[in-house]
């Protein structure tokens, strides 16, 4: 569709923006240092289901925003910029599965999304590495009833989750089910990583599913598929963001340091990365809008088109970052100075639902090599 | 007319009037048609395809109908363009008069130079080349010197021309020369449309690294020019001229574009073949073409998105320095990769079976790529300097 953005998609920038002034990277840094259990502010969160954003990508038939994902990663893109954390990324890509494919009481599940902010987490990984098929989490029947066992990392928001969207084998193939989180049978931990978030290690023992919403086994590889999709897509939008604002600070200061009693910006040597590091930025963001405008469009190479961006804008909000740091200098080493936390947040959100190499890889497969 | 049924004409004209021959992709320098008056057509086909196109004006789809351009819209040449890229069609006409000359005339030539000058470009009648370079003014091209002295309503043109490419095969040489030399270097410019049959021009040709001779060192030896052949105003050739270099710095970054039509991996899949999990036997050098394919197609999207900025009314200006840079180097790495691929095969330089060394041949031309027009470390200076707004 359009690389330009409309006159409501440009709206809905400008809120996000305005949301996004109360919550500046120094917000990271305060609930880092004050220990906040959620690593993110609920505030904020609140804020956010006030004006919307969870439906943001919903269409209006289905009681949402209409702005498809490609409003969505405007969302995305803004809150990128400032680090905010939140649990909007969960939040909009469960919006559209259920949309897609939820029952009615899924669909109820939704409007407690949309309308008091609850929070489905999606729990796919297993260990280390992202692998969208389970590994080990299965779902067994033993006297009647259907339990689910495994273990899932890595899993963004499953420290504040209220329901887990699972995948699972079972002998009939790979399910689908959303859980409730406080269930006995769940346990969750969590750990701290680089970017000062938390993110779950979530646990199933013998948790009792059978009268949890499955969805249809039938559409659990698509479910599987539009999640990687969805997700990385929304995630090089957030990566645009971190590159564009690090890219701008860096510039900012090349403009005011300096050094030889010359302003650093003017040394050629510096001029020629930082003019690199625009153009690889420009081509970022358009693959990324790119991706997002197809999965709206049903492209049939949206698919690929997501891990396009994701290979992209990983590498390149990796290059802004260490070129940031290093263009600050010693300051740049210092937590005292923000760029550090974007150096942080774009690695790990370059981590998140496969890292470039797992997208490099599938983007290669799919193209038949 | 709906942009469909424009589409639909579109598809009819060119089923009808391409020939499945110039539907192939380029394979050699005469594959390619450059117009001018001792131009040669390859065959019928070729000719037939090119009429085709001149008649409608669809050498140049933008250009104003008045001169014989083909008066589409935006949308409607990007329907033409699309169109001509689903069938692989070959350009009908290839010209420095389109790419370069063309625009500057429409936005700082006399009625007359356009009514003189378009419409034999449009028709491929006159081919142009580009005299900007000399040897002492490559990147810091105001520094030229050769001289135009002013004598009644002619100027007096000496000097010489170096990299002039195509020199020897064009009729007209698009010229900058030095009218003033008592100010700063930028003012004291001139732009001049010269003749080359005029007494007192001659050529020689260069030969490159990839062992052909397309461009010249070009001489002048007291030619006469008439006034009536500057373009702008005396003495500030300088705003022409780098005008002219955004429209071709944009049509370099275009030729990229068109050429990646054959994926990298079609190639390497030829040649090195697949395992049985269906993935390259080089894994290396797999990962080394998806990340070039998707550097590519992030380019192209940029393009387009930068066509699009245009269209809202944004001007290109500096822009075209970045789409310049990353274009050329896209296109040097591509090659590399392309020699990787194919292995032997692709550094064999003569012989038949190897196709007369033609990959290793286009190799070696791709590292002219990010020096022509302006060179890269040129591109990265203008793109800190005018989009980045960083200090001198
Ligand atoms: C294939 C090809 C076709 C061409 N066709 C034409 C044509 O048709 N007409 C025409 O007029 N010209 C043509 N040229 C010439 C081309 O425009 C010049 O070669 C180019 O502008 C560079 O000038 P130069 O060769 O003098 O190199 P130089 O300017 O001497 O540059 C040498 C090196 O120094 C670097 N350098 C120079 N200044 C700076 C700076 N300020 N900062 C950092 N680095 C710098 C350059 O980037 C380069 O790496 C063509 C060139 C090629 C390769």
């Amino acid at each position: 569709m359009g690389y330009i953005l409309t006159e409501e998609q440009e709206f809905l920038k400008d809120s996000a923006k305005d949301l996004l002034k109360a919550a500046p990277v120094a917000l990271v840094r305060e609930l880092r240092d004050n220990n906040n259990p959620n690593g993110f502010s609920m505030d904020l969160w609140d804020k956010m289901v006030e004006m919307g954003w969870p439906a943001t990508a919903l269409s209006e038939e289905s009681g949402g925003l209409g702005f498809g994902l490609r409003g969505a990663g405007i969302l995305m893109e803004e809150s990128g910029k400032t680090l905010s954390g939140s649990p909007l990324l969960s939040t909009l890509i469960v919006s559209k599965i259920i949309e897609r494919y939820g029952n009615s009481m899924m669909k109820q599940i939704l409007e407690s999304c949309i309308n008091d902010g609850k929070i489905v987490a999606i729990a796919l990984q297993e260990g280390n590495f992202y692998s969208s098929k389970p590994k080990s989490t299965t779902i067994s029947i033993a006297n009647g009833k259907a339990l689910l066992n495994g273990e899932k990392s890595m899993v963004v928001d499953g420290h504040v989750a209220d329901y887990f969207l699972v995948t699972a084998d079972s002998e009939e193939g790979t399910y689908t089910v959303l859980v409730n989180a406080k269930s006995e049978g769940v346990k969750i931990d969590k750990v701290q990583m680089m970017d000062a978030r938390f993110y779950g290690v979530v646990s199933f023992n013998d948790l009792d599913i059978s009268e949890d919403s499955t969805f249809n086994p039938n559409d659990s590889k698509n479910i599987i598929g539009d999640i990687t999709n969805m997700a990385n897509a929304l995630l090089s939008a957030e990566l645009i963001g971190i590159m564009s604002e690090a890219f701008h600070r860096t510039i900012d200061y090349l403009k005011e340091r300096r050094q030889f009693g010359k302003i650093i910006g003017s040394f050629q040597g510096l001029q020629h990365r930082a003019a690199d590091l625009y153009g690889e930025i420009e081509v970022s963001k358009s693959l990324s809008i790119r991706a997002l405008d197809a999965l709206d469009e049903n492209d049939f190479m949206a698919p690929a088109l997501c891990s396009m961006a994701k290979v992209k804008s990983s590498k390149v909000a990796q290059l802004a970052t260490n070129e940031g740091v290093q263009m600050f200098g010693g300051i740049g080493m210092t937590d005292d100075e923000e760029i550090g936390f974007f150096l942080k947040r774009a690695r790990v959100a370059s981590l998140l639902f496969g890292g470039s190499n797992y997208h490099l890889n599938r983007y290669a497969k799919m193209s038949g090599y | 007319m709906s942009l469909e049924v424009f589409r639909k004409e579109v598809q009819e004209f060119l089923k009808l009037n391409c020939p499945d021959s110039m539907r192939k992709p380029i394979m050699e320098e005469n594959d390619t048609y450059w117009g001018g008056r001792n131009a040669k057509f390859k065959n019928a086909d070729q000719e037939k395809w090119f009429h085709a196109m001149a008649e409608k004006g669809w050498t140049t789809p933008k250009w104003p109908k008045k001169y014989g351009g083909g008066g589409l819209s935006n949308d409607e040449a990007r329907i033409l363009k699309k169109e001509m890229e689903k069938l692989g069609c070959r350009p009908p006409l290839l010209s420095f008069g389109i790419w370069m000359l063309g625009p500057a005339l429409l936005k700082f030539g006399t009625e007359e130079q356009r009514e003189q000058y378009l419409p034999d470009i449009i028709k491929g009648k006159v081919r142009w080349c580009q005299g900007y370079s000399e040897p002492g003014a490559g990147s810091d091209l105001a520094g030229l010197q050769t001289s135009a002295i002013a004598d009644g309503d002619h100027y007096i043109v000496n000097g010489q021309k170096v990299w002039t490419s195509y020199a020897d095969a064009a009729d007209m040489i698009f010229a900058l020369t030095r009218t003033d030399n008592s100010s700063k270097k930028q003012i004291g410019i001139t732009f001049l449309l010269i003749d080359m049959l005029s007494e007192g021009v001659s050529t020689r040709p260069i030969k490159l690294i990839s062992g052909k001779s397309p461009f010249c060192e070009t001489f002048f030896d007291n030619v006469k020019v008439p006034k009536a052949n500057v373009v702008g105003d005396e003495n500030a050739g300088w705003t022409v001229a780098k005008y002219l270099l955004t429209h071709e710095r944009a049509s370099i970054s275009g030729a990229v574009d068109a050429d990646m039509m054959t994926p990298l991996s079609h190639y390497a899949k030829k040649s090195i073949g697949l395992d049985e999990q269906g993935t390259l036997n080089d894994k290396v050098l797999r990962g080394d073409i998806a990340e070039w394919e998707i550097d590519g197609a992030a380019f192209k999207f940029t393009l387009d998105r930068i066509n699009q900025e245009m269209k809202a009314g944004q001007a290109i200006g500096a822009k075209s320095s970045f789409m310049k840079y990353y274009g050329s180097e896209l296109n040097k790495k591509k090659y590399e990769l392309r020699l990787q691929c194919e292995g032997l095969k692709a550094h064999a330089w003569s012989g038949e079976e190897y196709n007369e060394g033609k990959i290793a041949r286009q190799f070696c031309r791709t590292k002219g790529n990010s020096i022509e027009g302006g060179t890269s470390e040129i591109q990265l200076n203008i793109v800190a300097k005018h989009i980045l707004g960083l200090p001198s």
